[in-house]
C-alpha cells in the first residue's frame, strides 16, 4: 500500500521534477555562465572601441581581433619550429644510419637543435622559473612563519625585518641578485642558467613575505584548548608542531602561499625582462625592442596569457589545499 | 599525620591589568584524598577554573602551591588530565587517533603496539564510543565528543582527573547520561576527580565533597560540604531522598543567600566589570606582569580562565 503510494507519487514527481529541474538548470546557467559571458562581451567591445582610437608609432593599438590573429600566428610558429626540429633530428638519424651501415665502428652523434625559442617554450620556461622561486620561498617561509607564530620573542625580533623588506620592488633586488649570482655561482658545468637563477631568486625574495605573515597569524590563532591539550600531554616540540600547529594553521598557510604565488608570478615577468631569462618577460621585452607592426598584438597575447596562467596557478593551489586540508567541509574560494 | 594525596596549599593568584593587579584567588586551601570526587561550585567569574588550571599546572600560582603525592606541581602533565568544557578534540584526528595521541605519549615505554591498541579501544568502550572509532569529531554529536574527551583523559590513567564544566555545553538529557556514565566509571576505577560545575544537582549527585567558593575578586573557599550518600547512587531514587534534598538545599543556600550572584545583586561598575573580563581572558601582557607578583612564570600561561 505504502509502496504503491510511493510509486504513484514518484511518477507524478518525475514530471514535476523535470520541469523544476530544467528551470533550475536554466537559472544556474544564467548565474554561472550568462553573466560572466556578458561581462566579457562588453569588455571586448569596449576594448575594440578604445583600441581603434589609439594610434602608436607601431601602428594601431591591438584590439581583440588582432590579438586572436596573433595568438594563432604564435601557435603556428611553434608548430613550424617543432616540425623543423623533428626534421633536423630525422636527417641526423638517417645520416648516422647510413654511416653505420657502411662502417659499423663509425662514431656517430646527435647534435641538439638550436632553433629559436617559441612562445610556448617561453611560457614553459616562465612556469619552471616561477615554480623554482616559489618553492625556495615556501621552504623558507613556512618554517619561519611557524617559529614566529610559536615564539613571541622571535616574532618581535623578526617582524621589523619582514616589514622593511616586504614592500621592496623586485626591480630593486634584481641588480644585487644578479651580482651575487655571478659572484657565487661559478662552475664549469652549470646546472642552471645564471639568468634563470637570478629570476628565481628575485621571485623568491619578493614572494616570501605573504607566506611568512599568514603562517605566523595562523599559528598564533590556534585554539588555546588545543595548545593546553598539548601541554598536558607534554608533547615534544616537533610532535606539537606536526600534530597540532600545522593542521590548525593549514588554511592560513595556504592563504599565504596563494598570495605568494600570485606575487611571484607578477614579479617574474619584471625579473625576466631585466635578467634576460628566456621566459614571458623576455618575450615581451624582445617584442618591444623588435618594434614590428605585429609587436603590440603579440605583447597583448602575452598579457592575456600571463593573466590566464596566474588564474590557473591560483586554482591549482586551491585544489592542492582541498587535497591536503583535513576540513573537507570548508568552503574555499 | 598522614600527608594528603593532593594538597592545595594556600594558593592565590594575581593577574596584571592596565591599572592595579587583579587578585582572582586568595588563600585557597584544600586537601583531597585518593579516590575522592570533589566538586567546585560557585558563581561565574569566581575563579573556579583558575583553581583547576593551577592544579593542572597551566597557570602558576602567585603564592602557595599544589602538592600531588608529595611532589610539587610546576608544569602541566598527563598525571593531571584535563577534560575541557569544549572537549578540545583535535578536529583533524579521528576519535581513535585522538585517544591514541595521548596513549602513545603516556605509555610509549610501557606498552607495545597491540597493548596500546587494546587500551585505546577499552577506554573508548568505557564511555560507550566504541562504535565510532574512525569518525572525525566533526561527524559526531556534542555529547559524543565530550565522551571521547573523557576517554582520552581516562586513557592517560591520571592521578587526578580534572574536569572543567565537562557537561556545561550539553543538553539536559545528554548531561544526565554522561553523569551516569561518569559515576559508573568512577565507581569501578576509583579515580580521584575534581570537577567544576554550575549545576547544584550535578554536584550533589556526583560528589563526595562539594567545595563552595565565594565571589571574586579575591575569591576563596566559603564552605565545604561532605556528601555522605551511599554509592552507587541512583538519580531517580535520590530525587525524593531526604538527605539528597537537604544537601541540595545547603548548596543552594550558600549560592543564593550567602553568596548572591554579584551580577544580579547589583550591576557591577564599569571598572569592576573590566577587571573581571580581564581576569577571564588573560592576555599576553598579563603573563609578563605576573612576574611582578613575586614568582616567575614561564610566560606561556595564556590559558582561558573563564
Amino acid at each position: 500500500m505504502t509502496d504503491l503510494a510511493a510509486i504513484f507519487r514518484n511518477e507524478q514527481g518525475i514530471a514535476r521534477f523535470s520541469i523544476s529541474q530544467l528551470s533550475s538548470i536554466a537559472r544556474t546557467v544564467g548565474k554561472t555562465l550568462a553573466l560572466p559571458l556578458a561581462g566579457i562581451l562588453i569588455f571586448l567591445m569596449l576594448w575594440q572601441g578604445v583600441a581603434n582610437n589609439i594610434n602608436t608609432s607601431l601602428g594601431q593599438f591591438p584590439g581583440p581581433v588582432q590579438v586572436w590573429e596573433q595568438s594563432k600566428g604564435l601557435l603556428a610558429e611553434h608548430q613550424r619550429e617543432r616540425k623543423k626540429a623533428a626534421a633536423f633530428y630525422q636527417r641526423q638519424e638517417d645520416r648516422n644510419a647510413k654511416r653505420l651501415a657502411k662502417n659499423p665502428d663509425a662514431e656517430v652523434k646527435i647534435r641538439s637543435y638550436t632553433g629559436k625559442a617559441t612562445f610556448l617554450d617561453q611560457v614553459i620556461t616562465s612556469l619552471y622559473t616561477v615554480s623554482f622561486g616559489f618553492l625556495i620561498a615556501t621552504v623558507i617561509a613556512v618554517p619561519l612563519g611557524i617559529v614566529c607564530g610559536l615564539s613571541e620573542k622571535v616574532y618581535q625580533s623578526v617582524n621589523p625585518i619582514i616589514q622593511t623588506f616586504k614592500p621592496v620592488s623586485p626591480l630593486a633586488w634584481l641588480p644585487l641578485v644578479t651580482m651575487v649570482v655571478s659572484a657565487l655561482y661559478v662552475t664549469d658545468d652549470p646546472m642552471f642558467e645564471k639568468a634563470f637563477l637570478t629570476s628565481a631568486f628575485t621571485v623568491a625574495l619578493c614572494c616570501l613575505w605573504p607566506t611568512v605573515i599568514n603562517t605566523t597569524v595562523g599559528v598564533t590563532s590556534i585554539d588555546r584548548d588545543l595548545v593546553n591539550v598539548s601541554r598536558v600531554l607534554q608533547l615534544p616540540s616537533l610532535v606539537h608542531v606536526r600534530k597540532i600547529v600545522i593542521p590548525s594553521a593549514i588554511p592560513m598557510i595556504f592563504t599565504g602561499m596563494r598570495l605568494s604565488l600570485a606575487t611571484g608570478w607578477m614579479v617574474l615577468i619584471a625579473a625576466e625582462m631585466l635578467a634576460q631569462n628566456p621566459g614571458l618577460g623576455k618575450f615581451i621585452w624582445d617584442e618591444f625592442q623588435n618594434g614590428s607592426s605585429d609587436s603590440l598584438g603579440r605583447i597583448m597575447v602575452a598579457v592575456v596569457t600571463i593573466g590566464l596562467i596566474g588564474f590557473l596557478l591560483d586554482r591549482l593551489m586551491l585544489l592542492l589545499q582541498k587535497r591536503i586540508s583535513w576540513d573537507k567541509q570548508a568552503i574555499l574560494r | 599525620m598522614k600527608n594528603p594525596y593532593l594538597e592545595i596549599s594556600h594558593i592565590g593568584i594575581e593577574f596584571a591589568t592596565d591599572g592595579e593587579p587583579f587578585r582572582a584567588l586568595q588563600d585557597v586551601d584544600l586537601s583531597i584524598d585518593k579516590g575522592q570526587f570533589v566538586s567546585l561550585i560557585g558563581h561565574s567569574g569566581c575563579g573556579k577554573s583558575t583553581v583547576l588550571n593551577i592544579i593542572a599546572g597551566l597557570y602558576e600560582a602567585s603564592e602557595g602551591g599544589v602538592i600531588l603525592e608529595g611532589r610539587e606541581v610546576d608544569k602541566p602533565g598527563p598525571d593531571r588530565a584535563v577534560v575541557f568544557q569544549n572537549h578540545a578534540l583535535l578536529p583533524w584526528l579521528t576519535v581513535y587517533q585522538n585517544v591514541e595521541l595521548a596513549v602513545k605519549r603516556v605509555f610509549r615505554k610501557t606498552k607495545n603496539k597491540a597493548e596500546m591498541h587494546e587500551w585505546i579501544e577499552h577506554n573508548l568502550s568505557l564511555v560507550h564510543m566504541d562504535h565510532a572509532l574512525h569518525k572525525l569529531p566533526g561527524e559526531i554529536s556534542g555529547g559524543m565528543k565530550q565522551r571521547v574527551g573523557i576517554a582520552r583523559c581516562l586513557a592517560m590513567q591520571p592521578k587526578v582527573l580534572l574536569m572543567d564544566e565537562p557537561f556545561g555545553a550539553l543538553d539536559a538529557l545528554t548531561r544526565a547520561h554522561l553523569q551516569d556514565s561518569l559515576m559508573e566509571i568512577q565507581t569501578s576505577l576509583g579515580n580521584t576527580v575534581i570537577m567544576i560545575t554550575h549545576d547544584v544537582d550535578e554536584a550533589v549527585l556526583l560528589s563526595d565533597r562539594i567545595v563552595m567558593m565565594t565571589n571574586g575578586p579575591a575569591a576563596t573557599i566559603g564552605e565545604i560540604l561532605d556528601v555522605n550518600l551511599p554509592r552507587p547512587r541512583d538519580r531517580l531514587a535520590l530525587a525524593e531522598d531526604a538527605d539528597f534534598i537537604h544537601y541540595r538545599q545547603q548548596v543552594l543556600e550558600f549560592l543564593y543567600d550567602k553568596q548572591k550572584n554579584p551580577q544580579i545583586e547589583k550591576k557591577p561598575t564599569d571598572s569592576a566589570r573590566k577587571l573581571q573580563e580581564v581576569a577571564c581572558k588573560p592576555a599576553s601582557s598579563q603573563d609578563d606582569a605576573a612576574v611582578d607578583t613575586g614568582k616567575t612564570t614561564t610566560g606561556t600561561d595564556k590559558t582561558r580562565a573563564a
